[in-house]
């Protein structure tokens, strides 16, 4: 299927491009359709939500943006090129527990770049400690950070790799409301300071039209792509602007969420 | 942490009442083995300062050394073999599938035979000899550590292997930076429990397969004389031995890069 997409036809100005994406799992004979027809495109240093209901597949569609999971017909094209494993310019944070315990919080954020020289690395591994805001917890090891500070080492691992795509899979979904909300916040900043192309997904309404230039809603399974809202609101975001709350309720309303609880 | 808010002095009195507690049960215990030695007139049984006696017997005339170090040696070369070819072998099974269910089976059926079971083969292959007794003592060794690396492998959590697979690592990068420190903590209880198996079956073995070691001394000194303080005396010598082998490897679960993997780590910072 991926030899039959010529790339010359994909626009030029997308980062990432899905096309035609099926994923059918096998279980006891039974085939079941997880992802149909999704086709997307990703502008460079764009942030983009995959907004869906648990379940949905959303994460499905990431591990196969990843380069985790081979798709059965379609494909992603990265720059052009198909994916077909993962690559160190695309970097993955996971849900949750992507840490390596057995490494202290600088080794976790120095793990992928030991092939720069000495100097370089400690440079970088300081910059990114600073940038995620764990100053003073370069030699804990992750069993000893709250659940906040173990997600933004794990940001800062995979911004210290320099990738040009990240890939967020619920990466805050885990935390108290709190934290959630300041750590979106951070996220947000650095995504302005570094401007990284984002793939977000989430299933938290809120959570996606406060950080994202466009949400990609997915319907239940077989998850397709139900409807893409471009965000028009300036950050930072006024959360109780009309527009937001407006957003926030259009999308509530396609997804089929009452209004009172 | 806690620890570190208390003065020294605070630090050292439990650790000395806890010494003191263990002092006095040695005490209690080994006055109500001689008194029980002393009210069984006739018996061959030795009491606590007989089998002390014997150990300085042995200690002098330099068989303590002879048979202790023969014993180590077996041990030593037997455990050794089996951790250099169990470490890769689990890893292997724990992560493909095929050679898994080609071979997981005869292991489950080798598992069950008790490694004394071994004996005979090992003397009709090898003769009565340091061999046979070490083949022993790998056997014993290898498939209870194939399966700990094993099933450990099989435990790593998907995320660390699908993120070294994002950073770039492949084979052995990939071994030696993830899938190596993933399953130290485990590897290292199964390296604690096969030692002690070791150390169980070199006793064995060496009452049957060789003349020299622990297990030798307890039934040689049976068959030569009676010599029941003797026979303690080496008893004693293998509880000490394998205690301290114990304590060696329960050291290493103290390391800090380790720590995360045994059940309480968040208490013991």
């Amino acid at each position: 299927m991926i030899q039959a997409l010529g790339t010359e036809d994909l626009p030029a100005a997308s980062k990432v491009q899905v096309r035609g994406l099926n994923v059918t799992f096998e279980n006891d004979g039974q085939p079941i359709h997880i992802l149909k027809d999704i086709d997307l495109a990703v502008a460079p240093g764009e942030f983009v939500c995959i907004l869906g209901p648990s379940g949905c597949g959303k994460t499905t569609l990431l591990q196969v943006l990843g380069g985790f999971l081979a798709p059965t017909s379609g494909g992603v094209f990265i720059d052009g090129e198909p994916v077909i494993r993962p690559d160190p310019r695309r970097i993955f944070v996971f849900q949750e527990r992507g840490l390596f315990p057995w490494l202290t919080t600088e080794e976790n954020i120095g793990f992928g770049i030991d092939r720069l020289g000495r100097p370089e690395r400690r440079a970088r591994i300081q910059r990114y400690v600073e940038l995620v805001g764990l100053g003073g917890f370069e030699r804990a090891f992750p069993h000893e950070l709250s659940g906040g500070m173990k997600q933004r080492a794990e940001v800062a691992r995979a911004l210290a790799m320099n990738p040009d795509v990240l890939f967020l899979d619920e990466p805050f979904g885990a935390l108290d409301s709190i934290t959630r909300l300041t750590l979106r916040r951070e996220l947000l900043r650095i995504w302005e300071a570094e401007r990284k192309t984002i793939l977000f997904v989430t299933h938290d309404i809120e959570e996606s039209v406060q950080l994202a230039d466009r949400i990609v809603v997915l319907s239940l399974r077989p998850a397709t792509v139900r409807r893409v809202v471009e965000v028009d609101i300036p950050h930072p975001r006024d959360l109780s602007s009309r527009r937001y709350l407006e957003l926030r309720d259009s999308i509530g309303a396609e997804i089929g969420l009452a209004h009172r609880v | 942490m806690g620890a570190g808010y208390g003065t020294s002095s605070d630090r050292i009195a439990p650790r000395m009442r806890k010494a003191w507690v263990s002092v006095s049960g040695v005490a209690i215990l080994a006055a109500a083995w001689e008194m029980a030695v002393r009210l069984e007139t006739g018996s061959l049984l030795p009491g606590p300062f007989a089998v002390v006696r014997a150990i300085g017997e042995l200690a002098a005339n330099g068989l303590l050394w002879k048979h202790l170090v023969a014993s180590l040696f077996r041990v030593t070369w037997g455990y050794l073999l089996a951790v250099l070819l169990a470490v890769p072998a689990g890893m292997l099974l724990g992560s493909t599938r095929r050679p898994e269910q080609a071979i997981g089976p005869y292991l489950e059926v080798l598992r069950p035979i008790s490694p004394l079971a071994w004996i005979p083969i090992a003397i009709l292959w090898l003769g009565v000899g340091d061999q046979a007794a070490i083949a022993i003592i790998f056997l014993a060794s290898f498939l209870p550590l194939t399966l700990a690396v094993k099933n450990a492998v099989r435990r790593i959590p998907k995320v660390h292997l699908q993120a070294a697979s994002n950073f770039g690592l492949g084979g052995a990068a990939r071994v030696r930076k993830v899938i190596f420190p993933a399953i130290a903590p485990q590897l290292i209880v199964g390296l604690r429990l096969t030692m002690g198996i070791a150390w169980l079956v070199v006793v064995a073995a060496e009452m049957i397969a060789v003349n020299s070691g622990l297990g030798f001394l307890i039934i040689d000194a049976r068959n030569a004389g009676n010599r029941y303080d003797l026979v303690v005396a080496g008893m004693v010598l293998i509880g000490m031995v394998g205690l301290g082998l114990d304590t060696a490897l329960l050291r290493l679960e103290r390391l800090p890069a380790l720590r995360w993997g045994y059940a309480n780590a968040s208490e013991r910072r």
